[in-house]
This record gives C-alpha cells, sequence and structure tokens, in this order.
C-alpha cells in the first residue's frame, strides 16, 4: 500500500472497513446467547418432564409444547418480536421462533376474519417448513425402506 | 454439565442462522426450511443422532431438532409398519409440537389484538 495522509477521508474508509466486522461480531453474541438461552429453558423443561415420568418420546414432545405454548404467548403480548430485532437467529431457529411463525401472522391478518384471515394465515411460515420437513422426511423413510429391502 | 453443552450446542447452531442472515439474502422463510431439510439430511446419514446424546435440548430446540424428529419418525415408522411407515412415522413424532403450534396459535389469535410495528 502506498503512503497515503491520514485524511478525514481516508479515516473515515478506514471505520467503514472495521464496522461492519464488530457489528457482525455482535449479531453472532446476541444469537448465540439469546438462542444458548432457549436451548438451556428446554433443557430445564425437560428435566422437569423427567420427574412427571414421560417416556424417552412424550419427554422431549411435552417440552417441545411448553416452548411452542411460550413462544405463541410472549408472540401475543408483543414482547418476542421485540426479541426476535435483539437477538435475529438466536430467537428465529429454536422452536420458540416457528411459534413465532405461527402466531405472528395469525394475530397479524385478523381483519381478513376468522378463515381466511387466521385460519390461513397461520401457516405463512409453517407451510413451507411442514412441506418440505414432511416430505424429505419421506423420502428418508423411502430410502430407508429400499436400502434395507437390499441389506436383508 | 448438560446445561452448558444445550447452551453452547444450542448457541452455535443459532450463530449458523446468523450467518445465513448477515452474509446471505435468504429470506427468514427459506432459512427455516433450509433449517428443518438439513435436520432430516443430517440425521439421515448418522450425524445428528450424536448431536442429540450430546447436547440434549441444545439440538432437539432448534428446528433441525424439528427435523431430527421427523426423520427418526419416518425411519422408526419403516420398521414398524414397512413402506407405509415412512408416511406415519414423521408426523407422529411431531404430532405434539405441530398440534400446539396451531391451537395456541390461533387461541393467541383470539385473545390478543395485532401490535403496532415499528
Amino acid at each position: 500500500m502506498s503512503r497515503q495522509p491520514y485524511t478525514a477521508a481516508r479515516y473515515r474508509q478506514l471505520v467503514a472497513d472495521v464496522t461492519p466486522s464488530s457489528r457482525m461480531l455482535r449479531g453472532y453474541v446476541r444469537a448465540f446467547w439469546v438462542g444458548g438461552a432457549i436451548c438451556t429453558l428446554g433443557q430445564f423443561i425437560s428435566l422437569w418432564a423427567e420427574k412427571l415420568n414421560l417416556g424417552e418420546i412424550t419427554n422431549p414432545m411435552f417440552t417441545t409444547s411448553v416452548l411452542i405454548f411460550l413462544g405463541t404467548t410472549l408472540t401475543g403480548l408483543g414482547v418476542y418480536d421485540r426479541i426476535g430485532k435483539y437477538a435475529g437467529a438466536g430467537s428465529a431457529i429454536p422452536v420458540t421462533g416457528f411459534a413465532n411463525s405461527v402466531a405472528a401472522p395469525a394475530i397479524e391478518f385478523q381483519r381478513e376474519g376468522a378463515v381466511t384471515g387466521v385460519g390461513a394465515r397461520l401457516f405463512t411460515l409453517a407451510g413451507p417448513v411442514l412441506a418440505y420437513g414432511i416430505a424429505s422426511s419421506v423420502l428418508v423413510g423411502v430410502i430407508y425402506w429400499i436400502v434395507r429391502g437390499w441389506l436383508l | 454439565m448438560p446445561f452448558i453443552r444445550a447452551f453452547v450446542v444450542g448457541g452455535l447452531i443459532c450463530c449458523v442462522g446468523q450467518a445465513l442472515i448477515m452474509n446471505t439474502k435468504l429470506t427468514n422463510a427459506r432459512i427455516l426450511v433450509i433449517f428443518v431439510v438439513s435436520g432430516v439430511l443430517l440425521t439421515a446419514v448418522g450425524l445428528y443422532k450424536p448431536l442429540v446424546d450430546f447436547a440434549g435440548a441444545g439440538a432437539t430446540v432448534p428446528l433441525t431438532g424439528f427435523g431430527y424428529s421427523l426423520a427418526m419418525g419416518a425411519i422408526e415408522g419403516v420398521n414398524r409398519y414397512g413402506l407405509i411407515g415412512a408416511f406415519v412415522g414423521g408426523v407422529t413424532r411431531t404430532a405434539a409440537g405441530i398440534t400446539a403450534a396451531v391451537v395456541f396459535g390461533l387461541i393467541n389469535a383470539l385473545l390478543f389484538k395485532p401490535h403496532m410495528k415499528t
């Protein structure tokens, strides 16, 4: 690099070069601790579920349902969107974020009616998630069935 | 310490999502779909189950864990019912989560008024 004098313009350029990376770091830190905290809460709930004598399969179901209840309720109270602004993926990726993606559009489009408003909008984001999730799991099941047939 | 493992692994999985948000132009819906399908595929090749055994809720609470449940359910379904089990198992295992989201989402839409977007 040639020797440039430290003019105000160049200084601003240097600041601009550095700033996005610190903003990104902040994004990662927020996503990490909020996402981690929600998962830790899930771990607490599953510990609580163990005391209710739930089985190996029903325990995660219970944990997921409680988290989804919390996610939808916080969405209704308008709290989850504020968490989302702060945490980004930290609140979007846990299952509470899935609950938020179900509840938020349903609440927002109430005026369009109970059926085409609330009923349809529940699946604005859940629809694609369920469609591709279920379809890919069926694909996995079918491939597993074929491979198992070959092996046995 | 299971809580620390859940915290760290869950946090790291969310950081992967954060990387997608900040470095790509993918919409939120696409990122969620990518996470669920990744969970299904990682489970199918046997990589996700060890992570669940290690991190517990740290691996099952993120949406990749939803994909894990779908895939595990489909495989168990095939073991139990044959080919039709591929259609039965996934949703059976995730039924509580899907139903909770629909029912609680519906109740919330009846109870709460829309909030002002800022």
